[in-house]
């Protein structure tokens, strides 16, 4: 396995407005690995997420000090084009949030504003990545219906292989399933489990057993503050402070 | 005491459905007393001479009752202000809800919607003080009163309605689409016409109905702008009539139950039918397009 840094985060503050959300986080995230994100709620772990592919820059009194690296260079250099930045790092988010399109049109909206016209190669990758999702046998003969006409689980699905489908680098999940019923969420992790050998992924989890079951490294935050990282096994066996102890046994949070 | 309170339930219930009752009657009472006053109109021609006829001379003698030219005149003055409004009407729309800072929005909007408080005829006057002496001088027209300046003025008045109902809707789009998109890798620019305009069309398109159904109408401003002349019109700047302007002149001299008179209501009757049907497409529009569930509108 490559262990090469993909993501440095280096003392990372972020503000809305006068409140800090963050305080000093440094982290770092590795290719082929999946890191998961714990914390109670108001903990700053999605909106560290968020950071990670300057989604916070559409909150307009949002201010962000500190480094992020990706692949050694700083995503918050003013020479950096967002929009490229965030066609490398896909995003699957809380609710599943599908255009009101047709499944296709979903799927190859992000080939489109990429500026592929090819319409064989985007059929292509639509269907490819249909089946990286592990949801082609499904929609694969009304993938001209509307997806709105897909279940919770399979609306999430159709996300992942949209975000999938512009072939990024990086895959940022905040909570995929907090808006699943178990079965779905199962697909998804088992999804995560086959993504990780081709993309690095990060994801937010509110779900202690499933940051256990899915991911290799495991970053613990509190009140806006990286508390405990290590590996996953290490946190949830043996981790060295009581803070993180109690918040993985249930004792608080 | 439980019946007391039955009773009193009752009678609110009864009280409130006569109340919402009232506005229904009503409708029904002047759709009534409107086709029953332009129906006998028909005695004197047919329906097909009067809807195709090309002349409208009411008080010639013999009359003729043709209102071809005033329906084509209110369809070209409805069509060319929706040319002006729609694009200005839905360019505002994004501009307030996708574009606009905060606190620039907050003071566009509400100057947007100041316009329809305007008096029509305030309108009115405007065009003819101002837009029509204008109109004359640079394009070197006889008249500054046609057909341009009334759809002109019309747009005026139809851009609040289509502007502030396409904001509603734009608005009303759910931030998760927009971020879905931009986190794909869309721009600003892709994020507003890709995703936030096709999601919100219904609603705009619902407005843009609307809008039109107000300019098509709209009796004060045409009475004013629009020249009065009842002929076909050849080019922009000829004068036109059409069907609002031609009743409101027209019936204060009609005699009263004359054929003038019945064939004013029955152009009543097809402006009605007009106004119907753009409110019924708004309608069915609105309805068809409607979103349903949890992640969309």
């Amino acid at each position: 396995m490559d262990k090469s840094v993909k993501i440095e985060v280096k003392h990372l503050n972020f503000y809305y407005g006068e409140f800090q959300a963050l305080q000093d986080n440094s982290l770092d995230f590795h290719t082929n690995e999946v890191s998961a994100l714990i914390g109670p709620s108001g903990c700053g772990k999605s909106t560290f997420l968020r950071c990670l592919n300057r989604m916070n820059d559409l909150i307009p009194i949002s201010r962000v000090e500190g480094n992020i690296l990706l692949d050694g260079l700083d995503i918050y250099d003013p020479s950096v084009d967002v929009v490229m930045l965030r066609s490398r790092i896909g995003m699957v988010f809380q609710k599943p949030n599908p255009f009101p399109k047709t499944i296709f049109e979903n799927v190859a909206y992000g080939l489109r504003v990429n500026g592929i016209k090819d319409k064989g190669l985007i059929e292509n990758r639509v269907e490819e990545s249909l089946k990286l999702a592990a949801i082609w046998d499904e929609v694969k003969d009304r993938m001209h219906k509307s997806a709105l006409g897909l279940s919770g689980g399979q609306q999430q699905r159709l996300c992942i292989a949209r975000a999938l489908a512009v072939e990024p680098e990086i895959l940022l999940m905040d909570e995929p399933c907090s808006a699943l019923d178990p079965i779905a969420t199962q697909k998804i992790e088992e999804l995560i489990y086959q993504l990780k050998k081709s993309f690095t992924i990060i994801i937010v989890t509110h779900n202690m057993q499933q940051a256990a079951r899915v991911s290799d490294i495991t970053a613990f935050f509190y009140l806006g503050e990286l508390i405990e990282t290590g590996e996953t096994n290490t946190i949830f066996t043996r981790p060295k402070l009581k803070q993180t102890e109690d918040y993985i046994t249930g004792r608080f949070g | 005491m439980a019946n007391t309170r039955q009773i009193t339930e009752r009678t609110m219930h009864t009280l409130f459905f006569v109340v919402a009752s009232a506005s229904i009657v009503m409708l029904f009472m002047i759709m009534i007393f409107l086709f029953m006053e332009g129906i006998p109109i028909f005695n004197e021609v047919s329906v097909k001479a009067f809807i195709f006829g090309k002349y409208w001379y009411p008080t010639s003698e013999p009359p003729d009752f043709g209102i071809l030219s005033l329906i084509v005149a209110s369809l070209s003055v409805t069509l060319l202000s929706a040319l002006i409004s729609i694009p200005l009407g839905i360019l505002t729309a994004i501009y307030i809800a996708e574009i606009a800072s905060k606190r620039v929005s907050e003071i566009i909007k509400p100057m947007v919607e100041l316009l329809s408080a305007l008096p029509s005829v305030v309108i009115g006057f405007f065009g003819m003080v101002l837009v029509a002496p204008f109109l004359q001088n640079v394009f070197n027209i006889p008249t500054g009163l046609n057909l341009f300046n009334a759809s002109l003025m019309l747009a005026f008045m139809s851009i609040p309605t289509i502007c502030s109902l396409s904001e509603d809707a734009i608005h009303s789009v759910p931030n998760s689409l927009r971020e879905a998109s931009l986190a794909l890798g869309a721009t600003h620019l892709e994020t507003i016409l890709k995703v936030v305009v096709p999601a919100s069309l219904s609603g705009i398109s619902t407005a843009v109905i609307l809008g039109m159904s107000r300019a098509i109408g709209e009796t004060m401003v045409v009475l004013m702008v629009a020249g009065g002349a009842a002929f076909i019109p050849e080019s922009i700047f000829d004068p036109v009539r059409p069907m609002p302007a031609s009743i409101a002149s027209e019936m204060a001299e009609a005699p009263f139950r004359g054929a003038h008179y019945h064939a004013l209501f029955a152009t009543g009757i097809v402006l009605f039918i007009f106004t119907f049907l753009f409110n019924i497409v708004a309608d069915h529009i609105a309805y068809k397009y409607k979103q349903v569930g949890e992640a969309t509108l």
